[in-house]
């Protein structure tokens, strides 16, 4: 991997090649009259389909017979259990694609060095925290009777939300001061998801698991502190000798 | 000095080999590399496509040739992994889609310059402007859903305004059926030049309706259906150029040398020299495979291949802007129509011809291609590069 950012040939910018730009923005000009960002009819083609969408899916009913005894019972109290159940698949999911986010970092930090002062050892500590957070919520998903390897709608969403920052942290062409961008997004995400996680377990009435979901958040916080260091400390070092990514 | 394919025997098959590491390279740069290195790569994944499809079709009917085809075929669906795998994963499917128009405007402009046969040409004039057109409407929905520039894509070699609309396009099969060239007569360029564009249309429909599930937003999804619909069109329109009296092997034959005249035009104007390479390699690797299908030729058929193919093939495509041909051809043919196998003025077409009522019904709900481009007029930076909303006056109106 090269790791020297530096000035070079972008080609993108309208600036790389004037006589050229310059005709193609007079023939913009000249063939079509400024209307000015006009999405109304595009809007209702959309509107359209938005009113007779189907949701993305649903949630199951549980599989075991305690599982559905529970829910008649928080039904009868008012609550949907469907959603805490649809909330805990989400946060599974993303422990288990963070778990591999982690995974492509240490490729890339294995083969090519990473800026000083970025730990490979606290890496692959985060990796294995992230990996038994997927255990905590497995187990809480089970107590609950209900199936931790069903994929849910807002598991599905997040796998979609993901897809951008796998390409980012799977190609071999992104630093490791890149890779760290990605990091930071789903370490942002993460931290914000145990936060509701939390508040919506006490409310369901599952302040065991809050308590547990709490030790989990402690250690996403940490994460996110050493990640946002990490960003800092490489940009800095980038920005100040032009090299080191 | 130009390619004597009969004296040049280029790779023999069996020699044509790869490995999972050289077919997946390090995929061209988005942002640096040259515009023309991306065509040139998406011009020769859509021959390769097509050299491997063409050989399953002649498979199914063609008992002889059987072992013959399977071994060349193997050899082509690897050279299109390696190529087509030079793309790079930075560009979301609608910026290759970008990539993919700019390549249909770019080459079919070049060889409409340079087809000696003027049915031909016109044909080829014919279907750019569509394509020029799908450009502006893919441009505005990249703008207006992603928020980029296709310019960025395009890199100023390519005007993004409209064509012959896409509304329009629509049109009766039998108004898309043209009267192909005559094999005994047509030079070898007019045959390859066919070939070239049938495959690459070919290509680009496939890609459409592979990607267009893709989207989330249902105008993207209804754009990608309609314009897939077009390359349709273009596909029926290019293949029946081709002559249908042509033997198997004769076209075969063709196809060989086909992918041998433009693997050595990628060669020689390929600015990246890692990709020059691969070209250089391949132009070997098609001789090769040409004169293994010559063998085959004199064998079954008992006929001479110079017959067919040129002593040394034309003058390779040029690959640049061909900015003002496109706006020549749009002043002066956007109101073409076709009826049958000839090309009209609109004021002919007349309401009740087949094509105008086809064209009303498929829009009767509306016209995604319309919708998506009203108004748009692309400007460097996207439509909302618009500097008269600064952020102080934004910041003065909030101030209470």
């Amino acid at each position: 991997m090269k790791t020297v950012m530096g000035m070079g040939r972008n080609r993108t910018g309208i600036g790389t090649s004037p006589i050229d730009a310059k005709k193609t923005i007079e023939a913009a000009e000249e063939a079509v009259p400024l209307g000015y960002g006009d999405r109304v009819e595009g809007a209702a083609v959309r509107a359209d389909y938005v009113r007779e969408a189907e949701p993305l899916g649903s949630v199951p009913p549980p599989t075991s017979l305690k599982g559905a005894a529970k829910s008649a019972a928080e039904m009868l109290t008012g609550k949907n259990p469907a959603v805490f159940i649809d909330k805990l698949g989400e946060r599974l999911a993303f422990e288990r694609t963070g778990t591999r986010l982690y995974d492509a970092l240490l490729t890339k930090m294995e083969a090519a060095p990473g800026p000083e002062g970025i730990s490979i050892e606290e890496v692959r500590r985060i990796h294995d925290e992230e990996r038994a957070h997927m255990d905590l919520v497995w187990n809480a998903i089970e107590k609950l009777g209900a199936d931790p390897t069903v994929q849910t709608p807002s598991a599905d969403i997040d796998g979609v939300a993901a897809t951008g920052l796998l390409q980012i942290l799977t190609d071999p062409r992104t630093s490791i001061t890149q890779s760290l961008h990605a990091i930071h997004i789903a370490e942002l995400a993460d931290n914000d998801g145990w936060v509701m996680l939390i508040e919506l377990a006490e409310q369901m009435g599952h302040s065991d698991l809050a308590a547990s979901f709490s030790a989990a958040l402690r250690d996403e916080q940490q994460h996110l502190a050493l990640v946002r260091r990490w960003m800092t400390m490489s940009t800095e070092s980038l920005a100040s000798l032009g090299a080191g990514a | 000095m130009a390619l004597d394919i009969f004296a040049e025997r280029g790779v023999p098959l069996d020699r044509q080999v790869f490995t999972w590491r050289d077919m997946v390279r390090t995929p061209v740069s988005k942002l640096d590399d040259d515009a023309f290195t991306r065509v040139r790569i998406i011009l020769m994944n859509g021959l390769e496509t097509f050299a491997v499809r063409f050989g399953h079709g002649l498979n199914w009917v063609n008992g002889d040739l059987r072992v013959p085809l399977a071994k060349m075929r193997r050899i082509e669906k690897h050279q299109q992994t390696l190529v087509n795998w030079l793309l790079p994963p930075d560009m979301s499917p609608l910026e290759t889609t970008i990539a993919y128009e700019q390549t249909a405007i770019e080459v079919t402009a070049d060889l409409a310059q340079r087809e000696p046969d003027a049915y031909l040409a016109q044909t080829y004039r014919f279907g750019l402007l569509e394509d020029f057109d799908h450009l502006y409407r893919f441009s505005a929905l990249l703008d207006r859903l992603e928020g980029k520039d296709a310019n960025n894509i395009l890199q100023s070699y390519t005007d993004v305004r409209p064509g012959r609309p896409t509304i329009v396009e629509h049109r009766a099969p039998e108004d898309d059926v043209r009267v192909h060239y005559d094999r005994a007569t047509a030079e070898p360029l007019t045959k390859m030049n066919a070939m070239t564009l049938t495959a690459s249309e070919l290509q680009t429909e496939d890609y459409y309706m592979n990607i267009g599930p893709l989207f989330a937003d249902p105008l993207a999804r209804q754009l990608y259906a309609e314009i897939s619909s077009i390359e349709e069109q273009h596909v029926t329109q290019y293949g029946s150029l081709l002559d249908p009296r042509e033997s198997h092997l004769e076209k075969w034959m063709l196809l060989q040398a086909t992918e041998v005249y433009n693997y050595y035009g990628c060669a020689q104007s390929e600015s990246n020299p890692r990709v020059r390479e691969i070209w250089n390699r391949f132009v070997d690797y098609e001789l090769g495979q040409l004169h293994a299908t010559m063998e085959l030729f004199k064998s079954f058929e008992g006929r001479d291949p110079e017959e067919v193919l040129p002593i040394s093939i034309p003058e390779p495509i040029d690959f640049r802007s061909h900015r003002e041909l496109v706006r020549e051809t749009l002043v002066r043919e956007v109101d073409l129509r076709a009826r049958g196998t000839t090309y009209i003025d609109k004021s002919l077409e007349g309401p009740d011809s087949p094509s105008a009522r086809y064209r009303a019904q498929l829009n009767a709900d509306g016209s995604p291609s319309e919708r998506v481009a009203k108004g748009y007029r692309w400007r460097p930076g996207t439509e909302l590069a618009d500097n008269t909303i600064g952020y102080a006056s934004l910041r003065e109106a909030r101030t209470p």
